[in-house]
C-alpha cells in the first residue's frame, strides 16, 4: 500500500469512531428519551433533559477538537501536513 | 495604538472594541439614570452598532478577487469561529429559540442538537477537503469535482432555493426591530434593515462580512448572555444559571402539576380568536399558551430523531455556512476553526434553555414577586409591562372559566416575548431591552449578509465568470458580484415587505431544501470516488425535485405524512432518493477519468497546493 493510501485508510478509521460517537449522542440515546429523563443526571437535571440542554452540544464542541487533533497527528505521521505556520 | 499588520493586531482590535462597546452600555445606563427616555435609547443602540457595522464595512472594501470572495484567505481560526457564529445564529435563533424551548419544550430541543450536531459533520466530512480544494463557492466546488457546467448550475439553483428560503425571514427580523426601535412603519424599515445590511457586505465583500460578523458575534453575545445571568441573579435562582438551575426545573414540574396543563377546549379557542381579531392590514397576534410539560420527554423518538437528523444534514449543505471555512489560511485551521465556530454557537445555544427556564418559572411561580398565576386577572391586568406586551401584541389573558382568577391554560404570549419581555418582567432597567434589540438586530443581520453574499458570489462567480463570460476581467467580475449583491438584497426585502412569508414557509425549510439537493453530492465528491458528474446531477436534481414534490403534497393537497415524514423534514425523502439517485446513475454510467481521480487523491491530503490556484 502506499503512503497516500495508509494515510487514507487511518482517516477513514478516525472518521468512523467520529461518526459513531456523534451518531450515539445526536441519536442513539434519544431513542431511549423517555426512559433515561428518569434518571437524575449532571447538575441534578432530568438527564435526557441536560442532554439536549447541554450535554449533547458541549460533547460536540469537545469531539471536533479531538477530532482536528487526531487527524493532525495522522498528517503528520504520513508527512502531509501543511508546512508553514498558521 | 496600532501598528503593524491588522491580521495581528485582531485580538487588541476586537479587544477595544468590546471595551467601547460595554463603555457604551455603560453611559446609556447612566443616561437612562438621568432621565434619557425609553425611545431615545433604543434608537442609540440600534443606530450606534449599525453605524459600526457600516465603519468596519468601508474600512474593508477591496478590489481584489480573492479578497472579495474568500476575504484572502487569512482570518485566523478563533476570529474564523466567531464569524461563523454569527453566520449561523440567525435572528430566529436570538429571538425565538428561547420561546420555541418555553412553549414546545423537548419536541423543539430536536433543533438544538441538530444545529450542534452538523458541525460534527461539517468538520469530519467536508470542511477540511473543500479548504484544500481551494474554491470561493460551494458550487465551484461541484463543478470542478465533477466537471460540466449542467452539475455547476443546478449547485447555484440548490444553492439559491436553500438559501433564499432563509434570508426574506432574516430581512424581516430586521425589519421588525428596525421598525419597533426607531418607530417607523415596517414597510420601510425593512428597507432600512437592507441599507444596513448591505453596507456591511457590498464594498468588501467575504472580507467586510468577515469582520463585522466578528463585531457582530460580540454584540449578540453579550446582548444574550448578560439579560440571563442578571436575571437568574436577581431571582435568587443561582449566579451560574447553567448548573445551578435544576431546583427551578424540578419546580415548574411542581407547578404543572399544581395547576395542571390543561388543553383549551374549541370554544375557549373561539374565544380566544375573536379577542385577537385584527383589522386588514394590522399586524397580526401570534401567541401560544403553555400546552407542554417543561422538562418532560414529549415527543416520539422517531420525531425527535428525524427532525435532528435533517437540521444536521441541512447545516452540512447550507452553502452560507460552508463558505466560512474557505477564509482560512490552512486546512488545518479549517477544521480547529469549525470548533471555534461550535464554542461560539454552544455559549448562546445552552443558555436559551436556561432563559426559557427562568422565564417560566418568573412567571408562574405563585411566591415570586413577578409570578402572575393564580392572580386575578384585573391585577395582571393593571401591570405595567403586561400593558406594554399587550399593545404589542405579544401577550394576552382571558378568563375562559370566569372565576376573575387567572389560570395556566388562561395566559398567552408570543414566541419572542420570552426574549424581549422577560428582562422587563424580571424588572431590569430598560438598558438591558436595548440592548438585547441590538443583539436581534446583529444576529438577523449578520445572517443576511452570509446568506445574500453566499447566493450573489455563487450568481457572479459560477453563473457569470465560470459560464458565460470566462474572460471577464476582475474589476468586471466584482461589479456584476455587486450588482447581483444589491439585486438579491431587494428582492428579498421586497418579498418580506409584502408579507408573503408564510408562503415561502418557515427556516427549517431552508435545511430540507440544502440537504435535499447538495448533502450527498458534497461529501460523496469526496468519500466516494466512483462518483461521477451524471450521478451528480441526478442527485441533485432528483433530490432536490422529490423533496419539494413531496412538502407541495404536504402543504397543497393536504396529502397524510408517510412514516412520520412532516413538512419540517422533508429533507429525509429529497436526500434518501438523491442518494440512491446518484449512486445508481454513477455505477451505470462510467468512472470519473483519471485527472478526476487524481484531483480527488489530492483533496485528500492537506499537504501541496490548492487544486484551483489562490486567484482564479
Amino acid at each position: 500500500m502506499s503512503k497516500q493510501e495508509q494515510h487514507w485508510e487511518k482517516s477513514k478509521g478516525l472518521l468512523l469512531i467520529t461518526l459513531a460517537i456523534w451518531f450515539v449522542f445526536s441519536i442513539g440515546i434519544f431513542l431511549f428519551g423517555a426512559e433515561m429523563n428518569e434518571v437524575t443526571g449532571p447538575f441534578g437535571y432530568p438527564l435526557t433533559y441536560w442532554f439536549t440542554c447541554q450535554g449533547s452540544l458541549g460533547l460536540f464542541v469537545v469531539l471536533i477538537f479531538w477530532f482536528a487533533n487526531r487527524q493532525e497527528k495522522i498528517d503528520e505521521e504520513f508527512g502531509f501536513s501543511e508546512r508553514g505556520d498558521d | 495604538m496600532i501598528k503593524g499588520n491588522f491580521i495581528d493586531n485582531l485580538p487588541k482590535v476586537y479587544g477595544i472594541y468590546t471595551g467601547g462597546f460595554l463603555a457604551f452600555i455603560i453611559i446609556m445606563a447612566i443616561g437612562e439614570q438621568m432621565g434619557m427616555s425609553k425611545y431615545a435609547i433604543g434608537v442609540c443602540f440600534v443606530a450606534f452598532t449599525v453605524f459600526i457595522y457600516a465603519l468596519i464595512g468601508w474600512l474593508s472594501r477591496t478590489a481584489q478577487a480573492d479578497a472579495y470572495y474568500v476575504a484572502g484567505r487569512q482570518v485566523p481560526t478563533v476570529f474564523n469561529g466567531m464569524a461563523t457564529a454569527a453566520d449561523w445564529m440567525s435572528g430566529a435563533s436570538f429571538v425565538a429559540m428561547a420561546g420555541g424551548i418555553y412553549f414546545k419544550g423537548y419536541g423543539y430541543m430536536a433543533l438544538l442538537v441538530g444545529w450542534t450536531g452538523g458541525y460534527v459533520l461539517v468538520a469530519s466530512l467536508l470542511a477540511p477537503y473543500l479548504r484544500k480544494f481551494g474554491c470561493y463557492t460551494v458550487p465551484d466546488f461541484i463543478g470542478t469535482r465533477y466537471g460540466g457546467n449542467t452539475a455547476r448550475l443546478l449547485a447555484v439553483i440548490v444553492l439559491t432555493v436553500a438559501s433564499f428560503t432563509y434570508v426574506t425571514a432574516q430581512i424581516n427580523a430586521t425589519g421588525t426591530i428596525a421598525s419597533v426601535a426607531l418607530d417607523i412603519p415596517f414597510e420601510y424599515a425593512v428597507y432600512v434593515g437592507l441599507i444596513s445590511i448591505l453596507l456591511c457586505s457590498m464594498l468588501g465583500g467575504m472580507r467586510g462580512v468577515t469582520w463585522t460578523q466578528v463585531a457582530q458575534y460580540i454584540v449578540l453575545i453579550i446582548a444574550y448572555l448578560l439579560p440571563v445571568f442578571w436575571i437568574s441573579n436577581k431571582m435568587g435562582a443561582g449566579f451560574f444559571p447553567h448548573f445551578m438551575l435544576a431546583d427551578e426545573v424540578a419546580r415548574i414540574g411542581d407547578l404543572e402539576q399544581q395547576f395542571g396543563i390543561i388543553k383549551n377546549s374549541p370554544e375557549n379557542l373561539a374565544m380566544l380568536k375573536e379577542a385577537t381579531k385584527v383589522q386588514p392590514g394590522e399586524a397580526k397576534w401570534v401567541l401560544s399558551g403553555i400546552t407542554k410539560a417543561h422538562s418532560e420527554v414529549n415527543a416520539t423518538p422517531w420525531k425527535f430523531i428525524s427532525l435532528a437528523i435533517c437540521m444536521m444534514a441541512g447545516t452540512a449543505s447550507l452553502p452560507h455556512v460552508m463558505m466560512r471555512y474557505f477564509t482560512t489560511p490552512s486546512v488545518k485551521a479549517a477544521r480547529k476553526s469549525v470548533g471555534w465556530s461550535l464554542f461560539f454557537i454552544f455559549l448562546l445555544y445552552s443558555s436559551a434553555p436556561m432563559l426559557a427556564t427562568l422565564s417560566k418559572l418568573s412567571l408562574m411561580d405563585p411566591s415570586l414577586p413577578t409570578g402572575i398565576i393564580g392572580k386575578s386577572i384585573t391585577e395582571v391586568e393593571a401591570l405595567e409591562w403586561y400593558k406594554n406586551w399587550n399593545q404589542a401584541k405579544l401577550m394576552l389573558v382571558q378568563d375562559f372559566n370566569g372565576n376573575g382568577l387567572l389560570e395556566l391554560n388562561e395566559f398567552f404570549m408570543g414566541g419572542k416575548a420570552v426574549v424581549l419581555a422577560t428582562p422587563e418582567i424580571a424588572g431590569l432597567p430598560y438598558v438591558i431591552s436595548g440592548l438585547v434589540a441590538a443583539g436581534g438586530m446583529a444576529a438577523a443581520m449578520s445572517t443576511a449578509d452570509g446568506l445574500i453574499l453566499a447566493i450573489a458570489n455563487a450568481i457572479s462567480h459560477d453563473v457569470y465568470y465560470k459560464i458565460i463570460d470566462p474572460k471577464a476581467e476582475t474589476s468586471k467580475r466584482l461589479v456584476v458580484a455587486r450588482v447581483l449583491l444589491v439585486v438579491i438584497g431587494f428582492a428579498g426585502a421586497t418579498v418580506s415587505a409584502m408579507g408573503i412569508k408564510q408562503i415561502l414557509g418557515s427556516v427549517i425549510w431552508a435545511f430540507d431544501f440544502a440537504m435535499s439537493g447538495l448533502f450527498f453530492p458534497l461529501v460523496l465528491g469526496v468519500w466516494w470516488k466512483r462518483a461521477n458528474k451524471e450521478g451528480a446531477i441526478a442527485g441533485m436534481a432528483l433530490g432536490l425535485i422529490s423533496g419539494t414534490a413531496y412538502l407541495v403534497y404536504l402543504e397543497a393537497y393536504g396529502g397524510a405524512e408517510i412514516l412520520g415524514i412532516g413538512q419540517a423534514t422533508f429533507g429525509i425523502v429529497g436526500a434518501s432518493v438523491s442518494l440512491v439517485a446518484m449512486v445508481v446513475v454513477s455505477l451505470m454510467t462510467s468512472a470519473p477519468n483519471a485527472a478526476t481521480q487524481r484531483m480527488v487523491d489530492e483533496v485528500r491530503v492537506p499537504a501541496g497546493k490548492s487544486i484551483l490556484g489562490r486567484q482564479h
